[in-house]
């Protein structure tokens, strides 16, 4: 019998392809590359917007040409040449669409290649698709049962023209245009994203949930989510990210904007598996993302994650528990390998009264990979009673990757509980060899361990995520024997 | 003048009027330091190393660099400072000037002396060019300052296979005869192998004006070596303190530095080991109980390079009124480091709303085969320990105290000089503002 080694696993995983590395050649409608003045008022002409939020992007423009790119992160990587990059691109094809059968049949293959079956979707799971690929929605479902309840979920460029009032209302309140480098190109250039609203005391019925996809070579994809929950309401949202294998880095910077009002709740995950790069370290998506959600009183924003993909990433999903008595939860699992880099984790600020955040952070490095945990628990002088636990547990797999941590405390008042802890191990060897012993390949039992690891993570995402995520964290860590 | 000017300036006629060796090695390494000084500045909060300490309110004083020395200084003076119901080799300073009268210095079985005569005298040159300013080198810009401006401290040189039977306590006093002075103590100690030293160090104002202290200390610590340094912080509160020691550990050899901050107005305490061998066990300990508007600031690092380390670290910390404490350990791990065992534990107790602490435990690992871990809480006295003692009929105060005693007792039990232990446990009941009634 042919014994499968770990050199037949190492080279299996250096000559695997990224799965979902295709292209589909459909005719996009593409802005000339470079950002000026002009392009931002053309990204704004085209959208229709209205003036104020021409104003508002050339604002952010005016504010994003002072900054400076920071590098306090630990990554490194070559600075993406911002003048060198097409600020928008959307498929020709840009009719309100009804029913699949108007949808150009190149883009249904693509859902098909990366297992999203709309009409599955529709039939099977309870979940509303609001697929977004390069930049513009072209398929909403769902729409109806939403609509009953008075959920507004829709393209934020529509929301733009349809609800002006709430868009200008919260539309960079959390993460204001002037907050960092990223966010402010985002303002500026912003092509499409998701606008959710939820109102009084609804319970959203189902899942929402965005698919994105990086698609035209060379294009930045520069998304806007923002979701709002009004009093009592909960919301769970999904956000799921494959892209094709493309040799240049591409850039993502989106902005995620969470709004929960007194006694709201918001879940948000993500599964974000951009490509990576290839074994050498070649190509890969810069993932540079701002997340951030505010909670009024009672609320409660619950960020759960899984990052298995783009070469750098650098995002920070943040909770300002600014409400008495609000909730903020973080649960990550982050996974590098090759020559992957990773700098994530959350901010926690406390400011109302009997505040209460968790964090729980899990990082798996392997190959040449780094991974860092930075994170910020600050409670200020007025949050009394206020309560944090942090676990960061980082798992090493081979001897040339890197986990790092980098939490910071700050404590103003005396009230305050916080416990923070964090432990570096490998795979124990016994524990694969237990494996072992009872038939269990090595390979298997590395994804059994690692899911093991990570469950406390996995538990918190919803079902249909849960199995995905699963499978993704297998895909990631094939062959990376420690 | 702004302070750096003033130190930049006054370098050259430091080096002419001291009477050093400007054919020396250390020469060449001093004028390279103050280039080093003179490009990079003091610190300011935009360094993330000194985010949350701020020089500014110290360094806009006009600090005299050449204090004059307050000759009258007795035994008396000083009596209360000196651990001195133990036999032990003192070395002490009274404004940055050595007093033989009062010390006892030996190069009996090792040289336990002062620098200035170890930078020139032929004998010690051998151990000056191998070692001085090795570890310390292209570090902060204060250290490079010092280094600058070195002229005076300890020299402590153990030789293979001594027990140094007596601790040795380095005391470094100001006497406030100028209103405002800096001192630049620089300490060089070199342990053999196989040697076993005690060393206790402590910086005193005897006066209510304002001195900064920026000092500097080396220690080497050769194969199996075992060094426990002991650092007593208790000083005025118109005292700044920045003090940078530096550890280089030879394979199997053990260094343990305690800190203990009680006093002073600002202190920074900058704490480095790094590993040059295997098998080798680096302890850090510290206890900060703050009071008033003081601020205390540990960082330490851990650079562990080699296979088969260990290092522990456990810091306490007890704020009160508007006291600020900060915490940043870094504990690096490089690739060869395999099988490294590294924990660290920061447990901190705020007792009032204005204290702030501010933790950053830093863990950069790059090999697989590691056992680390780091733990950090901040939180209060347990409201029912507190009751339970009081429906007993402790007075609140009492059982605050002892309570927090408790809290810190982890920290002190690791003193391994009883006389040592017993003036640390009555520094942390004054600091607490009671009387236990017992000693342990």
């Amino acid at each position: 019998m042919n014994k499968f080694t770990e050199d037949d696993l190492k080279k299996e995983l250096e000559t695997k392809e990224y799965e979902y590395g295709f292209y589909t050649d459909i005719e996009a409608d593409k802005f000339p590359v470079g950002l000026s003045e002009e392009v931002v008022i053309a990204i704004s002409k085209k959208k229709n917007e209205p003036d104020w939020m021409t104003l508002w992007r050339l604002e952010a423009f005016k504010v994003w040409k002072e900054m400076k790119e920071p590098d306090w992160a630990n990554v490194n990587y070559e600075k993406p040449d911002f003048q060198g990059i097409s600020y928008y691109s959307a498929p020709v094809q840009k009719k309100q669409l009804d029913s699949l059968d108007q949808v150009d049949p190149e883009l249904l293959k693509t859902f098909e290649k990366l297992g999203i079956s709309i009409d599955e979707q529709k039939r099977l799971s309870n979940v509303a698709v609001d697929i977004v690929i390069d930049s513009v929605s072209v398929a909403t479902t769902f729409k109806k049962t939403l609509n009953e309840k008075g959920i507004i979920f829709m393209p934020i460029s529509e929301a733009i023209q349809e609800h002006p009032e709430l868009v200008k209302k919260y539309l960079g309140t959390i993460v204001p245009t002037t907050d960092n480098f990223y966010a402010a190109l985002n303002s500026a250039v912003f092509s499409d994203g998701s606008f959710c609203y939820i109102p009084k005391g609804v319970t959203c019925p189902m899942e929402l949930s965005t698919y994105f996809r990086i698609n035209e070579g060379g294009t930045g994809q520069f998304e806007r989510t923002l979701v709002i929950a009004d009093e009592g309401s909960f919301v769970s949202y999904l956000e799921g990210c494959t892209a094709p294998a493309r040799d240049e880095n591409q850039l993502h910077a989106a902005v995620v904007e969470l709004i929960a009002l007194d006694d709201a709740e918001i879940k948000y995950s993500t599964v974000q598996n951009w490509f990576p790069g290839d074994a050498e370290g070649k190509g890969g998506v810069y993932n540079f993302v701002t997340k951030r959600g505010l909670c009024e009183k009672n609320a409660k924003i619950s960020w759960t994650q899984v990052e298995t993909g783009s070469a750098v990433t650098w995002k920070y999903p943040s909770c300002i528990l600014k409400g008495d008595n609000s909730v903020g939860e973080f649960y990550s699992i982050a996974v590098t390998n090759n020559f992957q880099q990773a700098d994530t984790g959350t901010k926690m600020i406390h400011l109302g009264k009997n505040t209460k955040s968790t964090i729980i952070s899990k990082g798996v490095s392997a190959g040449h990979s780094q991974n860092s945990y930075r994170g910020l628990v600050q409670i200020g002088p007025r949050a009394t009673n206020a309560r944090n636990f942090s676990q960061c547990d980082s798992l090493l797999m081979g001897d040339l990757c890197g986990a790092h941590t980098f939490p910071y405390i700050e404590v103003k008042n005396k009230t305050a509980q916080i416990e923070h802890e964090a432990t570096t191990s490998k795979i124990g060897e016994d524990q694969l060899f237990y494996c072992n012993q009872r038939g269990i390949n090595t390979e298997k039992a590395i994804a059994l361990i690692v899911n093991g690891f990570s469950k406390e993570v996995l538990n918190k995402l919803p079902m249909e995520f849960a199995v995905e995520a699963q499978k993704l964290l297998e895909i990631s860590l094939e062959g990376s024997v420690g | 003048m702004e302070l750096k000017e003033k130190l930049v300036a006054s370098f050259l006629a430091f080096e002419n009027k001291g009477g050093l060796d400007l054919d020396s090695k250390t020469h060449a390494t001093r004028l390279q330091a103050i280039q080093n000084f003179e490009k990079r500045g003091f610190p300011t909060k935009k360094d993330e190393e000194w985010k949350y300490t701020s020089l500014k309110s110290i360094l806009k004083k006009d600090l005299g660099l050449f204090p004059s020395t307050d000759t009258s200084i007795g035994f008396k003076d000083i009596k209360e400072y000196i651990l001195n119901d133990i036999e032990s080799y003192t070395l002490i300073f009274i404004d940055g000037v050595f007093n033989s009268f009062l010390s006892s210095t030996t190069h009996d079985d090792c040289d336990v002396c002062v620098l200035s005569s170890a930078l020139t005298r032929p004998k010690y040159k051998m151990i000056v060019d191998n070692y001085f300013n090795t570890i310390a080198k292209d570090n902060n810009s204060l250290t490079e300052l010092n280094t600058a401006f070195t002229k005076e401290g300890a020299f402590i040189n153990i030789p293979k296979n001594t027990i140094v039977q007596k601790p040795i306590q380095i005391l470094n006093f100001s006497t406030g005869k100028e209103s405002e002075v800096m001192l630049q103590p620089r300490n060089l100690v070199v342990v053999g192998e196989n040697s076993h030293v005690q060393i206790i160090e402590r910086h005193q104002n005897l006066s209510k004006n304002t001195t900064l202290t920026n000092s500097v200390t080396e220690i080497f610590v050769h194969k199996r070596a075992i060094v426990d340094f002991y650092k007593i912080q208790d000083d005025t509160k118109d005292s700044s303190m920045i003090d940078s020691t530096f550890v280089s550990q030879k394979q199997q050899s053990v260094a343990s530095v305690h800190t203990y901050s009680f006093g002073g107005k600002m202190t920074r305490n900058n704490l480095e080991f790094y590993h040059e061998g295997e098998h080798i066990t680096s302890n850090l300990n510290g206890i900060s109980i703050l009071h008033d508007k003081q601020h205390v600031d540990n960082h330490t690092l851990v650079n562990h390079k080699y296979p088969n380390c260990e290092s522990h670290e456990l810091y306490k910390g007890i704020y009160d009124d508007k006291s600020t404490g900060v915490f940043n350990g870094k504990v690096l791990v490089q690739q060869a480091a395999q099988k490294t065992n590294a924990f660290q534990q920061n447990n901190t107790i705020l007792i009032s709303d204005g204290a702030t602490i501010n933790a950053k435990p830093q863990l950069e690992i790059f090999a697989d085969d590691v056992k680390c871990s780091h733990g950090c809480t901040i939180g209060q006295l347990d409201e029912s320990a507190l009751f339970y003692m009081q429906s007993r009929g402790i007075p609140k105060k009492e059982a605050k105290a002892l309570l927090l005693f408790a809290f810190g007792n982890d920290v002190v039990e690791k003193i391994k000089i009883p006389q040592l232990k017993t003036r640390i446990t009555k520094l942390i009941a004054k600091n607490l503002g009671v009387n236990l009634g017992f000693e342990l």
